[in-house]
């Protein structure tokens, strides 16, 4: 590994009940990469997302081991707050889910959150992130009105934008492009890999050649463990473990 | 940050102190009826009707109420079933969901579920006027009846809805007409159905307002339909009202009364609701 | 097969006039009650009678005014005194509680809304109103014999506690996971995101819940009749007995027949109430629908 890491987990365990859902996980995801966790569904691999900014913390009777690192501090720790962490990731969810409020409420929700109100200051944040995503062009005109009128595909850009209106450094996405048709997948996907020039991303997603298409680093999760991890090439070409290849030949699934 | 944290917690306690509000308020009403109508809860209160002083602290029960709210609200529940049943399987099923008048009649029937049990006492009673009628056994039976339709025909609505849409366009597709189709829903919501009639029974026992008027009041258990029929609710009522506490405290009684039958009632439908939502 | 068809048709048609039968009652209620409320709307017109202030049905003055208010006073304050004690509640019982007391309080909550008005009534003469009586109304007024606008708005309180939390509880936890995730993963507090996404997607629900809980308040009859003092004369503060109209409709049904116009007054008040209700319902329906476009 060239790059430093910007997230570090080590010996991470899940457990939700007597479910052991992550074991010993250890992994150093590089920074300003996209990173690209796959696996056969009901492996963990959206809950080794969620551990990552600490989103499994409402579950009931749910049980965390181990240490999240994220540029030196680790965000399990008894003095972080929870909150810091999150505005240092945005997420990316399955579907978009618009916050029940206007456009620009959308974006400004996490500005004014953090303490951000000159209506000056909101609108040029809300230009800037919707121009980010490309939606400007598309919604300057309807700013007010309601988020749920959009497309699913442009409603996916809007989550998107508003995940990047806090100023995250990390970008988590959980199968983000699934409920999106194929045109709208690539606007993602070409989003995605502009980002990564000032972002960390990591994808969850169960589309093989959506990993090979964006991805620079490879997690391949089975059954809870890390199976094995490394650039997209060498893993998707190259797999040195037998679960990876039949994995990726399509045997496991 | 801190002021958030601040925030969050001052509201976090006044949620724990709403919930002990409102937990130990409801806790109270139970308390009080079960402590003040035990001591006087016994074997007659239950198997006899009044006796001559009984209002004055004389030997007696409340069976005459007991059997008049059961079949009142037992009669209106059947009268009831037999109207909301053939309503909710042809606003669901018969019509298309967007049809004009299917949204009327959701809408009439939301209107209908709001309507205090006293203006359907007073319909009633203005109905029976019309028609001749006492007020009776009968009498009871139509406003309790009026009162519960809405009530069946909105648990109906929910029943129905669960079933999953693929059923209807499966069955359909098979070439079945609309009321072929309609007796394949009926095998499906069987234990809905008795959901929508343990509700309908447990609102009808438990109603004073519309019975108020339409039933009357008497001391026997009525023998047909045109006498008039003692209800619990206003049972407790009238005893609740005497200067005697002997008589106060039977009115607590069969408070205790009243509630352990309805509570039987929502308990079973709560189970049923349980099961049906399960095995869905 | 045309028989099948002919069978389709009969019932159908059947079950079509039972629809429009049990569809027109709205109409059907109105209409009766109007005849029969008849005689006193021909000799009073309608404002006279709901802004008059005497009642003195003997003497041939029928003024609703003070019926009317008490009415509000009563259902005004039990909706005050629940719903922030009842949204608190849910939200506590949705988004904090640990799930085992949510499993036990919830059905418990559930049970309660079942029990009769009558009970609540009962509670109320024997411990809502002594307690008004000694312990609260002293610090305020000279003298209270505890039957006051206090007295029926808790127990009208208490009583659609159990309605109101069982149904926003159930609103509340329609509303997906992912939506409260996507606000906290901007950083937001369990709290903001309560505050301000939640409720704001469960509004059209919360409304809901309200508007049943006041139409049940407002139309209740035993509970307040047993607690609020019956006397026809407008409240000045919750400290004042009252009288609302179906305090009013029940109380005096015996005597109905004999005094002339007695009766249609009694009907009118029942009309009354029916037309407040159909209003009522009829505008919570159109902020509804606005509240759920904007929200959605």
């Amino acid at each position: 590994m060239t790059q430093t890491p910007h997230i570090s987990v080590k010996d991470l365990n899940v457990q939700i009940g007597d479910n052991h859902l992550l074991k010993n996980i250890n992994i150093n995801i590089p920074d300003k990469c996209i990173t690209s966790i796959i696996g056969p569904s009901g492996c963990g691999k959206t809950t080794l997302l969620k551990s990552l900014n600490r989103l499994l913390d409402d579950i009931p009777d749910v049980q965390i081991s181990g240490s999240v690192l994220v540029d030196g501090e680790d965000i399990y720790g008894p003095k972080t707050e929870v909150t810091h962490i999150r505005k240092k990731m945005g997420l990316l969810a399955q579907r978009p889910f618009p916050l029940p409020m206007s456009i620009y409420d959308n974006i400004a929700y996490g500005p004014r959150i953090h303490g951000i109100r000159g209506k000056t200051e909101l609108n040029r944040l809300v230009e800037h992130y919707l121009k980010a995503v490309g939606l400007w062009e598309e919604v300057k005109h309807r700013l007010h009105g309601p988020a749920s009128a959009l497309s699913i595909g442009q409603q996916q850009r809007l989550c998107l934008a508003r995940g990047l209106a806090v100023e995250p450094e990390i970008i988590l996405g959980d199968e983000s492009t699934s409920a999106l048709d194929p045109i709208s997948t690539k606007t993602i996907e070409d989003l995605l890999i502009k980002l990564k020039e000032n972002y960390t991303i990591v994808l969850v997603t169960h589309i093989l050649r959506q990993a090979r298409r964006v991805s620079d680093y490879i997690i391949f999760v089975y059954m809870g463990q890390i199976i094995e991890f490394g650039p997209t090439e060498e893993v998707l070409l190259n797999p040195k473990e037998e679960l990876t290849k039949d994995y990726v030949k399509g045997f496991i699934s | 940050m801190r002021r958030r944290k601040i925030e969050e917690f001052i509201f976090k306690g006044l949620m724990i102190a709403s919930t002990v509000v409102v937990g130990l308020s409801l806790f109270l009403i139970i308390g009080t009826v079960v402590v003040k109508g035990l001591p006087y809860l016994n074997w007659d209160m239950l198997t006899k009707t009044p006796d001559g002083g009984y209002y004055f602290g004389r030997s007696g029960g409340v069976l005459n109420a007991i059997i008049g709210s059961v079949y009142i609200a037992g009669g209106a529940t059947v009268l009831g079933m037999i109207i909301s049943l053939p309503v909710s399987i042809y606003l669901n099923i018969y019509l298309k969901k967007e049809n004009r008048f299917a949204r009327l009649a959701k809408l009439s029937f939301d209107v209908l579920f709001g309507i205090p049990s006293i203006v359907y006492g007073a319909f009633a009673f203005s109905l029976m006027v019309y028609l001749g009628v006492r007020a009776s056994l009968l009498g009871g039976v139509i406003a309790v009846t009026l009162l519960v339709i809405p009530i069946m025909v909105r648990t109906l609505d929910e029943v129905i809805i669960q079933v999953p849409k693929e059923l209807k366009e499966a069955v359909l597709s098979l070439g079945t007409t609309r009321w072929e189709m309609a007796k394949i829903y009926f095998r499906q919501i069987r234990a809905g159905l008795l959901t929508a009639v343990l509700l309908a029974f447990g609102r009808g026992v438990g109603d004073v307002a519309a019975v108020m008027f339409t039933a009357g009041f008497s001391d026997n258990i009525p023998t047909s339909l045109n006498e008039p029929a003692a209800t619990l609710p206003l049972a407790i009522f009238f005893q609740l009202s005497s200067p005697i506490p002997e008589v106060q405290g039977r009115a607590y009684a069969s408070a205790l009364i009243l509630s352990i039958f309805i509570l039987i009632i929502v308990t079973l439908s709560t189970l049923l609701t349980n099961k049906r939502r399960k095995n869905s | 097969m045309k028989i099948r068809l002919l069978k389709d048709k009969v019932i159908g048609t059947g079950m079509l006039t039972f629809s429009i039968l049990s569809v027109s009652m709205v109409l059907l209620i109105g209409i009766g009650l109007y005849w029969r409320s008849l005689p006193i709307l021909q000799n009073y017109s309608v404002w006279e009678l709901i802004s008059a202030d005497t009642w003195r049905p003997l003497k041939g003055s029928f003024g609703f005014f003070p019926f009317i208010m008490g009415t509000l006073w009563v259902t005004g304050m039990s909706i005050v005194i629940a719903i922030p004690l009842c949204l608190l509640t849910a939200i506590y019982l949705s988004e904090y509680a640990p799930t085992r007391f949510k499993s036990i309080f919830l059905p418990m909550i559930n049970m309660l809304a079942g029990i009769p008005p009558v009970i609540y009534g009962v509670w109320g003469v024997f411990f809502v109103v002594p307690i008004v009586q000694r312990y609260i109304a002293p610090f305020f007024v000279d003298f209270s014999t505890g039957f006051t606008v206090l007295a029926g708005s808790v127990v009208l309180a208490v009583m659609i506690f159990p309605l109101i939390v069982s149904i926003v509880v159930e609103v509340l936890q329609t509303i997906p996971k992912e939506l409260r995730e996507a606000s906290l993963s901007l950083g937001a507090t369990k709290w903001e995101t309560i505050k301000k996404v939640i409720l704001r997607k469960a509004m059209p629900g919360i409304i809901a819940a309200v508007v049943l809980a006041v139409s049940r308040a407002f139309g209740e009859t035993i509970a307040v009749l047993m607690v609020c003092g019956n006397v026809p004369i407008s409240p000045k503060s919750i400290f004042d007995p009252a009288y609302p109209l179906p305090a009013l409709l029940a109380n005096n049904f015996g005597e109905m027949m004999s005094v002339p116009l007695y009766d249609a007054a009694l009907m009118f008040s029942a009309l009354l109430l029916f037309v407040i209700i159909l209003i009522f319902n009829v505008i919570s329906r159109m902020i509804l629908q606005k509240i759920s476009i904007r929200n959605a």
